[in-house]
């Protein structure tokens, strides 16, 4: 498998990357971890005339915390990810979701921010965006804006991302004291795509009432889906299994899945409930912890 | 503990010798068909048809010759202008080359691209435009019977059908009567699904063609390179490649599993390039190729019946198949047994009256009906008879360890005569099944289960105690396109006491290299470590009919048994003649041959073999060296006794292999270490099609999970941690007792699997899972029975 | 139009011009003719090419030579002298984690960097540590036991025994 021959450029800095994406346009693909984008260039399914390789602009490989907010360059790895010790303290999630993205190699390559850009809701990360509720920045050779995760997916592999513009840092809102987070997915085998996975961060109060949450599903729709009713019928309750049930029916009812190789639709709202009652039970006890 | 005989310094059978072959590869230096680089070589690429079932209205290779490095388009037609279009498959059938006019399944052939760099090929084959008219194919197997379904073979004179052959075997009418009256009868129809060995290396060749002396070099993947050189003097003898003329050379491969048995049109492709052009041709499959066109395994949808007594004894068996061949019969099977060895199918059990046919049917997908890890249809038959004889169980309420204890046949009834004519050589089931329960505490277990089952949790149990047939086989009923499946070995012993022993087997990692030097070292005494084995080269090996089947021990194996005692013998005399008594007067303690009742008066084999150079009887032919060639009298039958453990998760379907216990009897062990590995890799052989592998077509038959994205070959997480062991019951026929073991637990591990999935969901009046058995199938199961 | 890189294999640098779409794993095979690095699949499963870049491991084939220029890599031709064994290869060796080879110097290589992240894992954390890696001969228990005798051997105590344990 050989992808078909393209022109390469190698920027060091963003603003030579902004140069080139406005003399390439539509031609041009930026080359991040680039597991996604090569297979597919391997296929031929995706032949761009030029890759614009970013890995060489310094800058982007940060997690850092500025006062209550994790930021993270678009280039760190999976597997820096992984093994983030402050990152993960604040969201265990972290912990959760790496261990289940393809492989140890393939996450020593694979990059938080292609994950995002690449706007594939069978994508993990982008769920445990939605449940953190965070900001992602976008650069262009204007300045940076910041676009909540809620405006960032707008379709089958689109994004908010312009085609002159580059995703360059992720930034995350810290919660306080009792909060927790927990993603999983069933999967046919290590490292698969999901059949279905469930994101979920919440912040409980003294009375264990629910201040805060956020619930993302991945491949259960053909955008990253932000399971809003199940968060309402959460929010400002306590966590009793009626109230769990409830959030569980929703998700299953507002997902849109389809009949694939890894299971029925069927199947795949059920096993939204399923998954969504577990991962609040676990990040709840997170919350508690 | 396996007894030894010979010492650790002379590693004959029985020592865990640490293998000879593994220096090279783990120093990156194995030499795999892709390693092969020769001067002036060129790369072949192959367009492939999008369509299962497509006339090709035109092939245009302007664009892909206008690419720089692209030197040649090559079609059917072409190779029709040397009659080299078409060839016979294995089970002498025939195969398009490449089509001159219809493709037969998706990913066929169309046309090859020769080029002189890899990427070049690559881009010319992205560049020939070929226009389809595109037909309706046959998928389904079943309707592939139907009066209305189109006939697909026109290519075969007069044939009104796709019917392939009908096969049939047992007592008939006996089965049917003890079906009429028997007191308790079950059926199960189950589908052994399409899969695909996938063999981590995938598939090629370099074809290097010598115009100036017409001679072909073929280095090629290929688990039986003799009878490939034959094959190719076959279909391409008439152009002056006779078989005198081809050099095979397997080199180092990297897996075979039966994939590497058959001629792709691929090879054929290759040579006709090289031949053409007078320069190496390489081609090399990707993985998708590989997945996609070359030949699957199994594919069976069997009705499976089984009648008992209440009180659990088994009467009769009855099995009907319906075997989907795809686009022609290319199974990898011994001429006089289109289903190969599946009359097996009556198990393990003491009964004598079963009847078994199977139908065989052309459809649009590739073809194929090779082993994947298992000797010729064995796998579908062991779960046939393993599964129904669970249902049986279950129908009667009675354990399905009992029963099973209940049908063995005895130990000392081996020799025993199977209702289907083969004659088990040896066995002891009740010992490996007893063994294999201790192992896992069964009684405990179940009483564990009955609890779980209270709370609600699934939980399940599965056996599968097997009978294997290798070692294919006694020329009386064996050969592959009329060559009898005998094997061989040659043994050279050098002056200075070291050997290398060469043979028409082929390992593809089952360690070779050190379990013939180990046998030999049993019989001469010369230390494994000085043995080189070599295998691979047709100008230099001994004629055999290569690895598969778990046939190289049984027949290769005993052929270096034999040749080496013939060596022996030889040591005698000169050792005889050395020490200067009659031969009657010597002894032998392995590695020398010393005077009874005087150990002082001794000859080394070292100083015997010296001698058979320097100092040898008058009229005693010079030299060390002996060639046999072994014609099996029966096959071998090993065993199995294996205990899978499960959970499942009731909400989602998951299921955790919580424990799998194998017990193996493969007879005498010439290398625990080496039979333990290949016991090993058996297994997640086994739980793959058990839980995760199948190839699956839509009804246009387009392949929807032909990369390894979506075929889901297990990694180190779902293969469980395997706990084995052993009973030994040696092969009385055998010359050294040993049975072959490659494929025991790919056969027997798979009915276990399910057996446990099923009794885990048997409360729920579930009596049957279609293996792979996924979560969903898991789900969709107990949802139909109302519990989720 | 070609690039010029700069990469160091196995301690030795190279500077060659390379094809923009040109694969790591086949600079290695091709142009540099170290056939030890395997190619298995078209979709980054398989880990038969797995080479460590920079101390990381790394599927080559979805790596672009262009990629590497002023790496630094390790193949399995670099991780000892020919007339030598690693801890890695060694453990293989003894505990039979190999059988055909092919899949064997992307495990070692693997194995590699999981160590020196995890010098002490245990046979899960192994287990999920080769799942890029698949092998279709061994059934990975001796794989798992392979890395286990590594893992003692480095950190000099003695490894478990290497005789096969049967039930």
């Amino acid at each position: 498998m050989i992808p078909a021959p393209f022109d390469y450029e190698s920027p060091t800095t963003l603003e030579e990357a902004f140069g080139l994406l406005d003399r390439y346009g539509d031609e041009a693909k930026i080359l991040s971890g680039g597991h996604s984008l090569i297979p597919m260039m391997k296929l031929r399914f995706a032949s761009p005339e030029v890759l614009i390789d970013i890995n060489n602009i310094p800058g982007l490989s940060h997690i850092t915390k500025d006062g209550n907010t994790m930021k993270i360059g678009a280039l760190v790895r999976e597997s820096e990810i992984e093994h983030a010790k402050e990152l993960i303290a604040h969201f265990p999630i972290f912990a959760d979701v790496t261990k289940l993205i393809a492989d140890p190699s393939v996450r020593n390559r694979g990059t938080i921010g292609g994950n995002l850009a690449h706007g594939d809701a069978a994508n993990d990360h982008p769920a445990v965006m939605l449940a953190l509720r965070a900001n992602i920045v976008i650069s262009g050779k204007d300045g940076n804006r910041t676009v909540p995760i809620d405006e960032f997916f707008h379709g089958f592999y689109m994004t908010e991302v312009q085609a002159n513009e580059i995703l360059t840092e992720i930034q995350i809102p810290i919660h306080g004291k009792g909060t927790g987070s927990a993603y999983h997915k069933m999967e046919r085998k290590v490292g698969d795509y999901a059949t279905a996975g469930v994101a979920v961060q919440l912040t409980l109060d003294a009375n264990g009432t629910v201040t805060y949450v956020g619930i993302g599903l991945t491949n259960l729709s053909p955008v990253p889906m932000r399971a809003e009713r199940s968060e309402a019928a959460l929010l400002g309750k306590k966590l009793t299994d009626e109230v769990i049930a409830e959030a569980a029916k929703c998700a299953s009812e507002d997902c849109s899945p389809s009949d694939d190789l890894r299971g029925s639709e069927e199947y795949k709202r059920h096993l939204v409930g399923v998954l969504l009652k577990r991962m609040i039970h676990k990040a709840a006890e997170r919350a508690m912890a | 503990m396996i007894e030894c005989k010979t010492s650790k310094a002379i590693s004959g059978m029985g020592h865990s010798m640490k293998r000879k072959e593994d220096g090279r590869f783990l120093h990156g230096q194995g030499n795999y068909v892709d390693d092969i680089k020769l001067p002036d070589m060129l790369y072949m690429d192959i367009v492939r048809s999008p369509y299962a079932y497509a006339k090709i209205k035109n092939i245009d290779s302007t664009a892909a010759l206008a690419i720089p490095g692209v030197l040649a388009v090559i079609t059917g037609k072409d190779l029709e202008q040397y009659n080299l279009h078409w060839m016979p498959t294995l089970m002498s059938d025939t195969q398009m080359v490449l089509p001159t006019d219809t493709v037969m399944y998706q990913a066929q052939e169309v046309c090859a691209v020769i080029a002189t760099s890899r990427y070049a090929a690559r881009d010319g084959r992205e560049a020939v435009k070929v226009s389809y008219e595109v037909m309706k194919p046959v998928i389904d197997p079943y309707k592939a019977m139907d009066a209305s379904a189109p006939v697909l073979r026109t290519d075969k004179e007069g044939k009104k059908d796709n019917h392939i052959w009908h096969w049939e075997a047992g007592q008939k009418e006996r089965t049917e009567k003890i079906f009429a009256e028997a007191e308790v009868v079950v059926k199960e129809q189950m589908h052994i699904p399409r899969i695909h060995v996938s063999s981590i290396e995938t598939c090629g060749c370099v074809a290097d063609y010598h115009k100036v002396n017409n001679q072909l070099n073929m280095y090629m993947t290929t688990q039986a390179p003799h009878a490939i050189r034959t094959v190719i003097a076959l279909v391409a003898g008439h152009v002056g490649l006779t078989e005198e003329k081809i050099r095979v050379i397997s080199p180092d491969i990297g897996g075979g599993f039966g994939g590497k048995v058959p001629v792709y049109p691929g090879y054929v492709i290759a040579i006709a390039a090289s031949f053409l052009i007078g320069q190496p041709v390489k081609w090399i499959e990707d993985r998708s190729e590989n997945l996609q066109a070359d030949s699957f395994a199994r594919d069976y949808h069997i009705t499976a019946e089984m009648a008992g007594t209440k009180d659990g004894k088994i009467l009769a068996t009855r099995f009907k198949i319906l075997a989907d061949h795809g686009y022609t019969d290319a199974s990898a099977n011994p001429s006089k047994f289109p289903t190969g060895m599946f009359s097996i199918g009556t198990g393990s059990y003491d009964y004598d009256t079963s009847f078994m046919e199977c139908d065989a049917v052309y459809t649009n997908k590739p073809p194929g009906g090779v082993a994947y890890r298992c000797s010729f249809r064995v796998t579908e038959a062991v779960h046939a008879i393993e599964r129904i004889t669970d249902r049986f169980s279950l129908e009667i309420g009675k354990d399905p360890a009992d029963v099973r204890m209940q049908n063995f046949i005895k130990k000392e009834d081996f020799p025993w005569k199977s209702p289907m004519g083969w004659e088990y050589d040896s066995g002891d089931y009740h010992a490996g099944l007893k063994l294999a329960m201790d192992t896992v505490d069964y009684w405990g277990l179940r009483k564990k289960q009955a609890e779980m089952r209270k709370e609600g949790k699934l939980m399940g149990i599965g056996i599968s105690t097997f009978t294997e047939i290798v070692g294919a086989g006694p020329s009386k009923d064996f050969d592959i396109l009329g060559i009898k499946m005998f094997d061989s070995a040659e043994i050279r012993v050098h002056p200075t006491g070291k050997a290398i022993a060469r043979f028409g087997t082929k390992s593809q990692g089952q360690g070779h290299e050190t379990t013939y030097a180990q046998i030999i070292a049993e019989v001469l005494g010369i230390p494994a470590e000085n043995i080189q084995v070599e295998e691979g080269d047709t100008d230099t090996a001994p004629y055999g009919l290569g690895t598969y089947a778990s046939r190289s021990t049984p027949t290769a194996g005993a052929a270096a048994a034999v040749a080496a005692r013939k060596l022996k013998d030889k040591a005698r005399k000169i050792a005889a003649y050395l020490l200067e008594v009659s031969e009657e007067d010597l002894e032998w303690e392995p590695g020398k041959f010393f005077v009874k009742g005087a150990p002082e008066k001794v000859k080394t084999i070292q100083e015997i073999v010296f001698a058979s150079y320097t100092n040898f009887p008058q009229g005693m032919e010079a030299g060390f060296e002996a060639t046999h060639y072994y014609d099996p009298p029966n096959l071998t039958f090993p065993s199995g006794a294996y205990i899978c453990v499960v959970e499942v998760d009731k909400e989602t379907g998951a299921i955790d292999v919580k424990r799998f216990v194998a017990i193996d009897d493969c007879g005498n062990i010439i290398n625990p270490m080496i039979v333990q590995g290949q016991v090993h890799g058996g297994l997640t052989q086994g739980i793959a099609p058990a839980m995760y592998e199948e190839l699956i077509y839509d009804e246009d038959g387009n392949i929807l999970n032909g990369t390894l994205m979506d075929y889901l070959v297990p990694t180190a997480v779902e293969s469980p941690s395997w706990e084995t062991g052993h009973t030994v019951t040696p092969s009385p026929h055998h010359p050294i007792g040993a049975k072959g073991v490659g494929e025991s637990p790919t056969v027997g591990a798979p009915p276990a699997i399910a057996n446990a999935i099923v009794d885990a969901l048997s409360p729920y009046g579930i009596t049957h899972m279609e293996i792979p058995i996924t979560p969903f199938k898991v789900w969709k199961a107990l949802k139909e029975k109302g519990v989720v | 139009m070609t690039k010029h890189i700069k990469i160091t294999v196995n301690g030795t640098e190279h500077e060659l011009d390379v094809e923009p779409r040109l694969l790591l794993v086949h600079l290695i095979r091709e142009n540099l003719a170290m056939t030890g690095t395997h190619i298995g699949c078209d979709t980054t499963s398989c880990g038969a090419c797995t080479i460590l870049m920079d101390g990381k491991s790394v599927k080559s084939c979805t790596i672009l030579a262009v990629q590497a220029n002023g790496k630094n890599l390790t193949t399995i031709e670099g991780v000892s002298a020919e007339n030598e064994y690693n801890h890695l290869q060694e453990g293989f060796k003894e505990n039979h984690g190999l059988h055909c080879g092919f899949c064997t110097p992307g495990m070692i290589l693997r194995a590699t960097e999981l160590l020196e992240n995890n010098p002490d894992p245990t046979e899960e954390e192994i287990r999920w540590g080769i799942s890029g890696n698949l092998c279709r001969c061994t059934g990975y228990n001796n794989i798992v036991k392979a890395i286990k005798y590594a893992s003692a051997k480095n950190r000099g105590i003695e490894p478990a025994s290497t005789e096969p344990e049967f039930v």
